[in-house]
């Protein structure tokens, strides 16, 4: 018997959704962390009840979390994360020299083979790394030390490690996306970086080949095939297919370029979904209309996804996050809004309905797909 | 010496799973800091949320009173007023009044 497991981040809490395999009747546990921002929570892919959170709150600073009962239980873990040596400035907003600061933890990502180790985007950027299950965490400083770090400016959520991929077909290979920065890849488990941002154009860059400073919303990877990555960035979807050494836009008919998720079909490695919102100024979606968008092209042919979302008067944003499919053979995809809804469809996209309606604002959305 | 007697913002409560007071001992005289130590040594889970893991520094949005006064701008060694010595009167941390 299957079952998903869906992990919502909230401004206020954290919630465990799950449905069986039908995923027609939704049972919502939670809040959990009541009053905190959750800005993620993930699963480990080989203990799926080993789950990973990131607490936090302006009071109080950060604090991560971890169940080893599939949300059940939780306790706290450990929560220093010290920059590796002097960590020295970035580029601040006014150009001026800044001292790199710890904020928050934005996304965590648990290893691919291990459970107790789990990789941690943060910001001020860099990557942390815990091979103890969360008691401690150590930066891995290749990242933050890459030649480019001293220009890093800060985007209008802050400078942050938003995305972490671990390759699936080599064990050495990390990504990771930095606003306002870009995409970086190592191919030595996290020793050595190289920007990998060739073909992003920025409006906000006058140099059509800068290397750096661009704000890359997301990235997504298909586990079948590793080499090919799709980004949403601040303006532009856009597609690589060697690894992120090149970039092409495939934008294609999207009613805007703009957006924050990116993510691909469980089975279906051409077939990508993303949430266009009008521009950097409004983070609505056009027309007062909720609508996911699906390319089972690899991009440039889009198609509005409509069926059971909001479509009028709906001013709701999906951030980066906020996005995720299950596995099963249907694939479900799942979307967060900042008006506290979680939609999701079992059918890649075809139909959609609210299994949750009157959340906190939601930070992030990750899916568990479980068999017995 | 008597416990002094803490009291903590209802999140951190929660956190370290305790009820509106807590009792600290203090080894030494009775200063910010040494208050702050034994709460961080009895209670590790706090270790970050009241001061910087790093830099021991106050987080910008929490605040130390005691005997109505605001002790948070005051060397950390400051010893503490004798009705907080004595444990008649608390030590509050306090989370500013800010935010949604």
């Amino acid at each position: 018997m299957s079952a998903v497991r869906v992990l919502v981040g909230t401004r206020k809490g954290a919630f465990v959704i799950t449905a069986d395999g039908a995923r027609k009747n939704w049972d919502i546990q939670g809040p959990f962390f009541g009053g905190w921002e959750l800005y993620h929570l993930k699963g480990s892919p080989v203990d799926p009840n080993r789950l990973y959170a990131s607490q936090g709150s302006g009071w109080f600073g950060q604090l991560i979390q971890r169940s080893d009962d599939g949300g059940k239980t939780w306790e706290p873990m450990g929560n220093a994360f010290a920059y590796d040596g002097v960590p020295g400035t970035h580029e601040w907003y006014d150009g001026t020299p800044h001292p790199w600061e710890f904020k928050r933890v934005w996304h965590l990502e648990p290893s691919l083979t291990d459970p107790d180790v789990v990789y941690a985007g943060v910001e001020d950027a860099a990557l942390f790394r815990t091979t103890d299950g969360a008691k401690s965490w150590h930066e891995l400083p290749g990242l933050r030390n890459h030649g480019s770090g001293s220009t890093w400016t800060p985007g209008a959520g802050g400078l942050c490690v938003h995305t972490v991929i671990l390759d699936p077909a080599n064990p050495q290979r990390v990504f990771v996306a930095i606003s306002a920065a870009g995409t970086f890849r190592s191919d030595d488990g996290g020793v050595n970086w190289k920007a990998i941002n060739q073909g992003l154009r920025s409006n906000h860059i006058p140099d059509g080949t800068a290397e750096i400073g661009h704000c890359v919303h997301h990235v997504a990877q298909h586990r079948a095939r590793p080499n090919v990555l799709f980004m949403q960035k601040h303006w532009d979807v856009m597609r690589s297919d060697d690894a992120g050494d090149n970039w092409v836009e495939v934008s294609g008919n999207l009613p805007t370029d703009f957006g924050f998720p990116i993510d691909i079909h469980a089975h279906e490695p051409d077939t990508i979904y993303v949430v266009p919102i009008t521009s950097d100024s409004e983070h609505y979606p056009p027309d007062g209309k909720l609508r996911v968008y699906r390319s089972r092209t690899g991009g440039n042919e889009w198609e509005a996804l409509i069926n059971g979302l909001p479509q009028q008067d709906c001013y709701v944003n999906v951030l980066r996050d906020a996005m995720a499919v299950d596995t099963l053979d249907s694939c479900g995809i799942y979307v967060g809004t900042t008006g506290g809804q979680v939609y999701a469809s079992p059918d890649g996209g075809d139909t959609w309905s609210a299994i949750a309606r009157d959340l906190p604002p939601v930070l992030s959305v990750e899916v568990q797909t479980l068999t017995d | 010496m008597p416990a002094i007697r803490v009291v903590l913002p209802q999140h951190l409560r929660t956190l370290a799973r305790v009820g509106a007071d807590v009792l600290i001992d203090v080894d030494g005289p009775a200063t910010v800091r040494s208050v702050l130590d034994a709460i961080e040594s009895t209670y590790p889970v706090l270790r970050g949320t009241i001061r910087d893991h790093g830099t021991l520094k106050r987080r910008p949005f929490l605040r130390f009173f005691a005997c109505e006064e605001d002790l948070s701008l005051l060397p950390p060694e400051t010893p503490l007023p004798p009705p907080v010595v004595s444990g008649d009167e608390p030590f509050y941390v306090i989370g500013a009044i800010a935010g949604g």
